[in-house]
């Protein structure tokens, strides 16, 4: 392999990787920095599976080169947490069953908390639209969007 | 051990509640590992190589370059494949990889592992195959047609009398049923005929195939796999590659869905051979488009309904000619739906068959219910046209007609207890069934049955010093089991939920269990973790007894503690399982149980939908306005989940309904094999989707469990079909209703 | 007793239901069957299952089959 290096921060970590220059950083976050939490569901930004940040803006990471993460701020499902205390959006996911299989819920909550960022008291139509680039095919993202509802009720009750 | 299977009736204190999965902090953090998570020192990335052609011959496979290029550590072929199982399983080796020819687009010739994925990538552009291509066919009504293209030269039509003598595309012909449909209909004063299309469709689970191989010289392998049945996998796997299966421990990751899709093996066997001939742990991960083209999608079906009825709503008889396509390998999928069609109603007169029909499409996986979605789509629009004919509410029609205990399933067994009509009431008392609708939008209704079933089941339970309890499971969590079964053992044994650590054994730590389909894995381990528990607390009673010394007789197990009984022991305090459990190593080492059961009598499951949609009549497009699910999961052991598996079942009808669709070209290759056009539905697709748990105890478990994971499949199709009808105007008989067909049903009608 | 037979099975018996046949256990209610009807072996193969009474049997061979209890021959099931 001919790698690139590559500067990066995540979840405020500075982070440092060699990665060829076609390689996605959904590869790169997956098998170089081995933050596995970033799932691949499709490769082509339809599914919504490896949802991160990029200096704050939501990102699929499959569309976006490893390389391109040099000298940026990376978010992931993996940085959520703060310590031991589970994001609000964590928690409530756990508590409304929003998961059955799980292998979405990464992006939903990195999704979900990019949308909680901008918008604190969003309508459940915000949120639909919010989340509709990622796809669950468990759950018919009823308990989802109860789940995000109630997060973000309780993000606004702690300011 | 055998044990009495039968509802009991108990009081129960936390069976029913709502409590968070155990896995969910792991879930929630990205912590949890799946097919695609796991990694090895020195492992190797394997691709495939696949055919761009729907039937051809393989003339030639020339992989020598490939083998020679750096890097490369393995290079498979059919031709390292030899069949193991006299003939067996040679059609799933087949699957895996074409042998001397290709049966549809996307096939497997050849794989490769090399040390990383850029090599890979090289090699297999290096490998040369010269194709003949072969007439195919795509449709299942084309193929069979006289003179369509022959899928394979061997296939002689079964089911029918005389023997053929002339191969064929049909495998097999079904039939189902008692009376005689000929008098029935003859003392109809309506009859309806109609007929119905479905496209195929994929289950569309997130998580494409995964796994990561390992298998060394000695014969000793490993296999990191997601699945619905790692011991399933073991079997087949060994099978195929002539290994000895307690040599080969299958552990099964995190699943990311399956839905009867992760049934059967693609890549495993060919991951496994590749590390076997590299001597090389390989990781095998399937592209999306890979997914599509080549791992088990439902059928594509077409179908033609009749039904007769009295003027007071009575059926006369109804009669089903159902045929699906099996993909290019012969499965009994036709059968099934022919089994399902009429089984939710009381008739004296029916008969349905079903033919199971090849074509040059991949092989057809279970998909959640599979095969009964679409016969209910032709029948439960049916009914709505009869209910309509007659001037009869559609739901009273189903009412009138519903089948009961006692009844003779259109499959043959008589019913016993059964939630048809229960359902059927509560959707007709449904505040949904009288909310108003406005322009352009439309109501619609339909029920549908599936069998679910139980089978082999194996699990362990292991007391630990503390009083902390490892429940150990064969059977794969695919939707928060480890929730359920920890409830059920916390309640058996009396002790707090979380006082329960529930695992999943790879297949070298506990016996076989079947794989997790057929709506049971929580019916069938639950059954096994009930009776594991009752023979850990024969031996916590065994162990009190001794500490007391007195007979065991005199001890009972009440929540969650032996109790000395009668008025000589009453000074003796009771023992918790928490005392018993720090005692053992004094009172004769670990406190276990342990059950193997054949896990039969599933009961048999019932829903109704509820569907309101708005059909814009420019466009073509329909929105769902409101859905609400009724179902009957005889004891509901953890509602959220109940709940989930309502919804998520629901989705998915309404993606089959409105969207979903394998598109061929005429060339016979798959034209949209991937999310972007085939495209499920999303978050804002969808309304909230209500639910109602009906609870009618199975009388063949314990708690009264039946199962719930897949009947909600079953009415969507037809409750949307008959929603969509009523908004546009126009019966709808193929699905998906997209707005293209929308739109030629509408013009074709206004014409 | 009397064993009702379903789906591609009856092609094997001369199109027949119903057929006769004494067996104490689903073991034996097999082998009886396939003797009578050795056309059902490929059949059996794909898998069967018996419902006895309404109750539906996949891997019980040793399943005593009750006088007069409702018997029939199945598919064996799949699911998703």
């Amino acid at each position: 392999m001919t790698g690139t290096l590559v500067n990066t921060t995540v979840n405020g970590d500075a982070v440092q990787f060699a990665c060829p220059t076609d390689e996605s950083l959904m590869d790169a976050l997956r098998d170089r920095v081995g933050l596995t939490g970033v799932k691949e569901g499709c490769g082509t930004g339809d599914c919504g599976a490896c949802s991160i940040t990029l200096d704050g803006e939501l990102v699929c990471s499959c569309l976006v080169l490893g390389v391109e993460a040099n000298g940026r701020n990376i978010g992931t499902v993996e940085g959520l947490a703060d310590g031991d205390k589970l994001h609000p959006l964590q928690e409530q996911f756990i508590n409304h069953a929003a998961l059955q299989c799980g292998i979405c819920t990464p992006g939903f909550l990195v999704a979900a908390k990019a949308l909680l960022d901008k918008n604190k008291n969003p309508t459940e139509e915000e949120i639909r639209y919010a989340l509709a680039g990622n796809l669950c095919r468990c759950t018919g993202y009823d308990k989802i969007v109860r789940a995000v509802q109630a997060a973000s009720k309780d993000l606004r009750k702690k300011k | 051990m055998t044990h009495d299977q039968s509802f009991t009736n108990q009081k129960f204190k936390l069976v029913g509640s709502r409590v968070n999965r155990p896995d969910g902090v792991d879930k929630v953090t990205g912590r949890a590992k799946y097919g695609a998570d796991a990694s090895a020192a020195g492992q190797l990335v394997a691709l495939f190589l696949r055919s761009p052609h729907a039937h051809a011959k393989i003339k030639k496979l020339d992989t020598s370059r490939a083998e020679k290029l750096a890097g490369v550590k393995a290079v498979i072929t059919s031709a390292d494949l030899p069949d193991h199982t006299n003939g067996a399983q040679l059609d799933v080796l087949e699957n895996c990889m074409a042998r001397d020819r290709v049966l549809y687009d996307g096939h497997a010739v050849a794989a490769v592992a090399a040390i990383d994925k850029e090599t890979a990538k090289k090699a297999l552009k290096l490998i040369k195959v010269s194709y003949e291509k072969l007439p195919h066919v795509t449709d299942v009504d084309e193929a069979m047609k006289p003179g369509a293209p022959l899928v394979r030269e061997d296939i002689f039509t079964r089911g029918i009398d005389p023997k053929p003598t002339e191969p064929s595309n049909v495998c097999k012909v079904s039939t189902f049923g008692h009376g005689d449909i000929e008098t029935g209909f003859d003392e109809a004063d309506v009859i309806i005929e109609k007929s119905y299309k479905t496209e195929q469709t994929h289950q569309g689970y997130i998580e494409p195939h995964a796994c990561l191989a390992s298998v060394g010289p000695d014969g000793n392998g490993e296999l990191w796999v997601t699945t619905q049945g790692h011991y399933t996998y073991r079997t087949v796997c060994a099978a195929l590659l002539g290994m000895d299966m307690a040599k080969l421990k299958v552990t099964s990751s995190e699943i990311g869905g399956g839905f009867g899709g992760k049934t059967h093996v693609w890549i495993e066997p060919i991951a496994l051979a590749l590390s076997r001939k590299a001597n090389r742990p390989v990781k095998a991960v399937m592209t999306r488009d890979e997914v599509f083209k080549a791992s088990g999608p439902t059928c594509s079906t077409s179908m033609d309904i009749k039904i007769g009825a009295k003027k007071d709503g009575t059926i006369t008889a109804g009669s089903a000619h159902i045929r699906y396509q099996d993909g290019a390998f012969r499965g009994q999928w036709g059968q099934l739906g022919a089994m399902t069609a009429f089984a939710c109603y009381d008739l004296k007169n029916v008969q349905s068959v079903g033919y199971d029909v090849l074509v040059n499409r991949p092989k057809v996986a279970a998909y959640r219910a599979p095969s009964a979605p679409m016969a209910a789509f032709g029948v439960e629009s049916t009914m709505d046209l009869v209910a309509d004919a007659i001037g009869m509410d559609p739901i009273d029609l189903r009412i009138k007609n519903a089948a009961k205990e006692g009844t003779r399933a259109s499959y043959g067994p008589t019913y016993g207890p059964i939630g048809i009509g229960p359902t059927l009431e509560a959707a007709k008392n449904h505040p949904h069934m009288r909310a108003k609708l406005k322009k352009n939008q439309g109501r619609g209704m339909a029920c549908g049955f599936w069998f679910n079933f139980g089978g082999q089941t194996c699990t362990d339970i292991n007391i630990s010093a503390d009083g902390t309890v490892n429940l150990t499971l064969g059977t794969v969590d695919v939707g928060g089991s480890r929730a359920s079964m920890s409830l059920i053992c916390a309640e058996e044994l009396g002790i707090p939920y979380d006082q329960v650590k529930a695992n999943v054994a790879d297949t070298s730590s506990l016996g076989h269990n079947d794989t997790t389909e057929g709506s049971r894995g929580t019916f069938s381990s639950g059954m096994a973790t009930i009776f594991a528990a009752r023979e850990a607390i024969e031996e916590m009673k065994e162990r009190a007894a001794q500490t007391w010394d007195i007979p065991v007789e005199e001890v009972e197990w009440v929540e969650g503690e032996a109790r000395a009984i009668g008025q000589k022991n009453d000074n003796l305090p009771p023992l918790t399982l928490k005392d018993i459990a720090a005692r053992a190593a004094a009172t004769g080492g670990p406190i276990a149980g342990h059950n193997e059961v054949v896990a039969d009598g599933a009961g048999v499951s019932f829903a109704s939908h509820i569907c309101d949609v708005e059909v814009d009549p420019e466009t073509g497009g329909t929105r769902i306005i409101r859905y609400t699910v009724i179902q009957d999961a005889g004891k509901a052991i953890n509602p959220d989940y109940v709940e989930g598996q309502f919804q998520g079942g629901a989705a998915q009808g309404i993606g089959w309904a409105l969207n979903e669709e394998y598109i061929y070209g005429d060339d016979g290759r798959l034209q949209n094999a991937g999310f972007l056009d085939y495209r499920i539905p999303v978050c804002s697709d969808l309304p909230f989707i209500d639910t109602e748990i009906l609870e009618i105890p199975n009388p063949n478990h314990p708690y009264g469990i039946r199962g719930v994971g897949e009947t909600s499949i079953v009415p969507p199709l037809a409750a949307i079909g008959n929603a969509v009808s009523n908004a546009a105007g126009v019966r709808m008989t193929h699905v998906p209703m997209s707005p293209p067909r929308i739109l030629q049903a509408i013009e074709e009608a206004e014409a | 007793m009397q064993v009702n037979l379903t789906g591609s099975l009856r092609s094997c018996a001369n199109g027949a239901e119903v057929v006769e046949i004494d067996a104490c256990t689903i073991r034996e209610l097999v082998s009886k069957l396939l003797e009578t009807f050795p056309e059902m072996e490929e059949q059996m193969e794909l898998g069967i299952a018996v419902s006895i009474d309404g109750e539906i049997y996949r891997d019980s061979p040793s399943k005593k089959l009750p006088v007069g209890s409702e018997i029939f021959i199945l598919p064996r099931l799949q699911g998703g």
